[in-house]
């Protein structure tokens, strides 16, 4: 930290913030009366599920929003400066210089056409008066100093030559460039893959002691929180509803949507002592009461046979270049891999990016061909069905998907696409559909009088609750959840996974369960295995790989977690820039031939 | 960048020789025949079997698909059945004042539509978003053909400052030239205008709302630089691509606009030749356009390339 004298000024005092959109000619306040401040050198989150506020209050602070749809009032004060009264112009001097900002997506931040040396050169041309020289000589130093490797040469780069954590570092190192006093960092680490997170939180947090600037940083993940701020303003529906220090917040949070917030949170290791796949304690929003969760009684049957076998399943995607589009080498997206899932049980899949766990979960259903191996699905031989056996095959297995808002069709009424399975399979008439489709939407907890409406007209967990009643409707033994609950606010992903749990109860489904996130999967797997490169390095019971993990990459991946609790806030990963690696291989690449170990009972670790 | 053009070059051969297929085989379908008509009054049997022999018209329709094929790529796509002047020579001469009259109406298209085609985008939902709207809708409506005869006798006519027809090659008298190419230009290029204003404006929003368009305010850019330079450049590409296509647009325009303005071009020799069934020179000059509209489009891809960083690593 630079030792400037400290004063009490802070950096960024925010009073009575409300900000209104123009809808339909009305003014709808999206936020209210919010008051915080930012201290020098201060961490200070925001934090709050979807349409609570928090990314509208920031970029009010920057006066980021549409001029004549938007309308800030309240006092938003700079070093003292009222940001709200100054011209728009002069605001112009402030964005970027006095405060800057990263954004969420860091594929979509940067502008496709020009070199990132370009872009971060601008921010020094246009606010420090540098020469073009100058400024490529700084914007190297600022490459260097966010840990772009071999800084110097990446210069003319353009952004698609970066991975989504590199491009993180590219914003970053484009928002330092002016030495800001004051860095907003709205959901900067939620796009990447969790080990890639934890470095870009470890960079915000290095360089923020080296610059000593102060930083604002929004956010839903409470992980995040506990590991970043220290202090922290839990906003809902619009208004801050309570703040003050990290500690405070977690362990003595007053609040009823503080505290359901935080019980809604899956925390890696809670489930040390459980056996079996345990519900998300359930609070009430208005009394802050907590139903305590009740374990799910034991659903799995090892002794018959496996509902679903796959045996050494290879899908591989050919890379072609060239003048005649000759191949070039393939992607190796699933490698050999090889598991059982039982009747009532929860496998999960779990890995980063590009590790090939929903290329195998497609893979298996035969939405996309696989190269060789074998899958045996409760009689069916599947990757040597026709069209018609294929057809038959998916009454058994059906997927839900991770997006609810892109997964319905928008023109067609819940119920019809609740029953089409149901009537394309022609497994009974139009009465036998209606009454499925009434029975199904109360098995997900929804009202059968919605079988009328509209996707647009339910939110993001009612409308992955009806993807999971369209999923239902064929009576399926296996279903593939792919991201299903990835997409989901905390509270509403707490509540899908109880559905889930509750349906595997009362209709002893096997679920695949497909993920990135560990702390769901902790608390929903009966067993899990673990993705790298396409292939399994380490599968065995939840318990075992969790609490005894063997592989390196296992271990590294549980290390990145961020875990909400607000003592591990000085944790460092160590500075690394490692990359998620890639699996396209050359042509004649012989895939190496592993052996694993068995740790313990049914625990298997990749070995060579 | 040479193996790119170079593929698409081989892509465009078996493209070409479809259409030539084409022309070919539709000009044999046609009804009426042209030794009849070159025969006059008496149809004397002899001269008509004389004529026949002479143009190969007895051989089988094959054979003569390959004379011709074989002629086209020496360069001689025959004689005008009509006129008899070797077809190349009548296309070269038309074909320079096309390119006059279309170029001089794309950049008329481009002036008129790109930038107000930004300043609706900018300026959305606002009046001046009404107002070009309108415009816009206005230009794609009015006919060319009353267009053009109405501006004939506002400006040349009534006022007497352009002439009303003819044409004067660039090289001989350019102040002439482009006086004579104005109001055609113009009238060509009005509709097209519309176009690319719509798309360019459709394209504009859609940039704007990037991401990196939000973090180029955030940086504290002026709108100026924001739009101009970081909007419009990826706002462009899709433009490229429609103006590659407009051509296609703009040789079928230059049909009427040449008739209107009596402009001896392209459009004049092939409607010329459609009437008095001149084989030779309807083949020669679909087949010219057929390579003139490859060429745009060849073009329009490579620039679309170049301005394009993400495909410009794939050459």
């Amino acid at each position: 930290m630079t030792e400037a004298p400290m004063t009490e000024t802070p950096v960024l005092s925010v009073r009575n913030l409300t900000t209104s959109f123009l809808v339909d000619g009305e003014w709808k306040s999206v936020v209210r009366d919010v008051s915080f401040d930012v201290h020098p050198g201060e961490t200070v989150a925001i934090v709050g599920e979807s349409g609570s506020g928090k990314s509208v209050t920031s970029l009010s602070i920057m006066r980021l929003l549409a001029a004549n749809t938007s309308r800030i009032e309240g006092s938003l004060l700079l070093s003292g400066r009222d940001l709200l009264s100054i011209s728009e112009k002069e605001m112009r001097g402030v964005r970027g210089n006095d405060a800057s900002m990263i954004f969420q997506e860091p594929m979509t931040s940067l502008n496709p056409i020009f070199t990132i040396g370009r872009q971060i050169s601008e921010v020094l041309t246009r606010h420090k008066g540098m020469s073009k020289s100058e400024a490529r000589a700084e914007t190297v130093r600022l490459l260097e100093k966010v840990r772009i490797p071999n800084a110097g040469a990446r210069f003319d780069d353009y952004p698609h030559q970066f991975s989504g954590g590199m491009r993180q570092r590219v914003m970053i190192a484009m928002a330092l460039a002016s030495k800001p006093r004051l860095l907003i960092a709205d959901e900067p680490t939620t796009a990447l893959d969790v080990t890639i997170q934890g470095q870009i939180l470890d960079l915000i947090k290095i360089l923020q002691e080296e610059e000593g600037m102060s930083v604002l940083f929004i956010t839903h993940d409470m992980g995040v929180v506990a590991e970043i701020a220290d202090r922290t303003i839990v906003m809902y529906r619009g208004e801050a509803v309570e703040s003050g220090p990290t500690e405070e917040i977690f362990h003595r949070g007053k609040h009823p949507y503080t505290r359901a917030l935080l019980s809604a949170v899956p925390r890696l290791g809670s489930m040390q002592d459980r056996k079996w796949p345990t519900r998300f304690p359930v609070v009430d929003i208005n009394t802050g009461e907590t139903a305590e969760p009740k374990e799910v009684a034991g659903t799995v049957d090892t002794r018959k046979t496996p509902v679903l076998a796959v045996k050494n399943l290879v899908t591989r995607f050919a890379v072609r270049s060239g003048l005649f589009a000759t191949q070039t080498g393939s992607v190796h997206a699933v490698e050999n891999i090889s598991f059982d899932l039982f009747q009532g049980e929860t496998l999960s899949l779990v890995g980063e990016s590009g590790c090939g766990k929903s290329t195998t979960g497609r893979s298996i259903m035969r939405l996309i061909e696989p190269t060789s191996g074998d899958v045996a699905l409760d009689g069916y031989d599947v990757l040597r069905l026709d069209q018609t056996g294929l057809r038959d095959m998916r009454k058994t297995i059906q997927m839900i998907f991770q997006d609810p808002f892109s997964s319905l069709n928008p023109r067609m009424t819940v119920g019809a696409a609740i029953s089409e399975p149901f009537v394309k399979h022609k497994l009974g008439n139009a009465k036998d559909a209606k009454e499925k489709t009434a029975d199904l939407l109360r098995k997900v907890g929804l009202s059968p009088d919605m079988a009328g409406r509209y996707p647009h007209e339910f939110s993001g967990g009612q409308r992955q609750r009806i993807a999971i009643a369209r999923a239902l409707s064929l009576d399926p033994k296996v279903i593939v959840a792919d991201e299903s609950v990835s997409a989901l606010d905390v509270s509403i992903k707490a509540q899908v996974c109880n559905l889930l749990l509750d349906l595997q109860q009362n209709l002893n489904l096997a679920f695949l369960f497909i993920s990135h996130d560990m702390a769901v999967v902790e608390r929903v797997s009966h067993r899990v295995a673990v993705m790298y490169l396409g292939e399994i390095v380490e599968i065995g019971p939840r318990a075992a790989v969790f609490d005894n993990p063997q592989h390196p990459y296992t271990k590294k991946l549980m290390a990145a977690v961020p875990v909400p609790d607000p003592a591990r806030r000085g944790i460092r990963r160590g500075i690394s820039n490692d990359e998620l690696k890639s699996p396209v291989r050359p042509m004649g690449f012989q895939p190496p031939v592993r052996e694993y170990r068995e740790v313990s009972a049914g625990h298997m670790v990749q070995v060579a | 960048m040479p193996v790119y053009i170079g593929k698409r070059l081989l892509v465009a051969i078996p493209t070409l020789l479809i259409i030539s297929i084409f022309v070919f085989s539709l000009q044999k379908l046609l009804p009426g025949d042209p030794i009849l008509a070159m025969a006059g009054e008496e149809r004397d049997p002899a001269v008509i079997e004389f004529l026949r022999d002479k143009y190969r018209l007895n051989d089988p329709v094959v054979v003569q698909y390959f004379y011709w094929l074989g002629g086209v790529l020496t360069g001689d796509f025959g004689i005008s059945l009509r006129t008899n002047q070797p077809v190349l020579e009548l296309i070269l001469q038309k074909l320079p004042v096309t390119i006059q009259l279309a170029v001089m109406a794309m950049f008329f298209a481009m002036l008129i539509g790109i930038p107000i085609g930004i300043l609706a985008a900018v300026k959305k939902n606002t009046f001046i978003d009404y107002i070009a709207n309108v415009l816009a809708l206005t230009g794609l409506s009015i006919p060319n053909f009353w267009l053009g005869i109405m501006l004939i006798l506002l400006i040349s006519v009534q006022l007497g400052w352009l002439p009303a027809s003819g044409f004067e090659s660039i090289f001989v008298d350019p102040v002439r030239s482009l006086q004579t190419m104005v109001m055609p230009a113009f009238v060509l290029g009005n509709a097209l205008a519309a176009t690319l204003m719509r798309h360019t404006r459709s394209a504009m929003i859609g940039v704007l709302s990037a991401d990196y368009i939000r973090t180029a305010r955030a940086k504290g850019l002026s709108p100026r630089e924001v739009i101009l330079s970081h909007s419009f450049r990826n706002a462009l590409l899709p433009v490229v691509t429609l103006s590659a296509l407009l051509f296609g647009e703009l040789l079928a325009g230059a049909v009427l606009t040449e008739q209107i303005f009596t402009i001896p071009g392209f459009g004049k020799l092939i409607v010329d030749a459609v009437f008095n069934r001149d084989y030779a020179v309807v083949q020669g000059v679909v087949l010219c356009t057929a390579v003139g509209f490859i060429v745009m489009n060849l073009i329009a891809d490579v620039l679309y390339v170049l301005l394009n960083p993400r495909l410009r690593a794939t050459l």
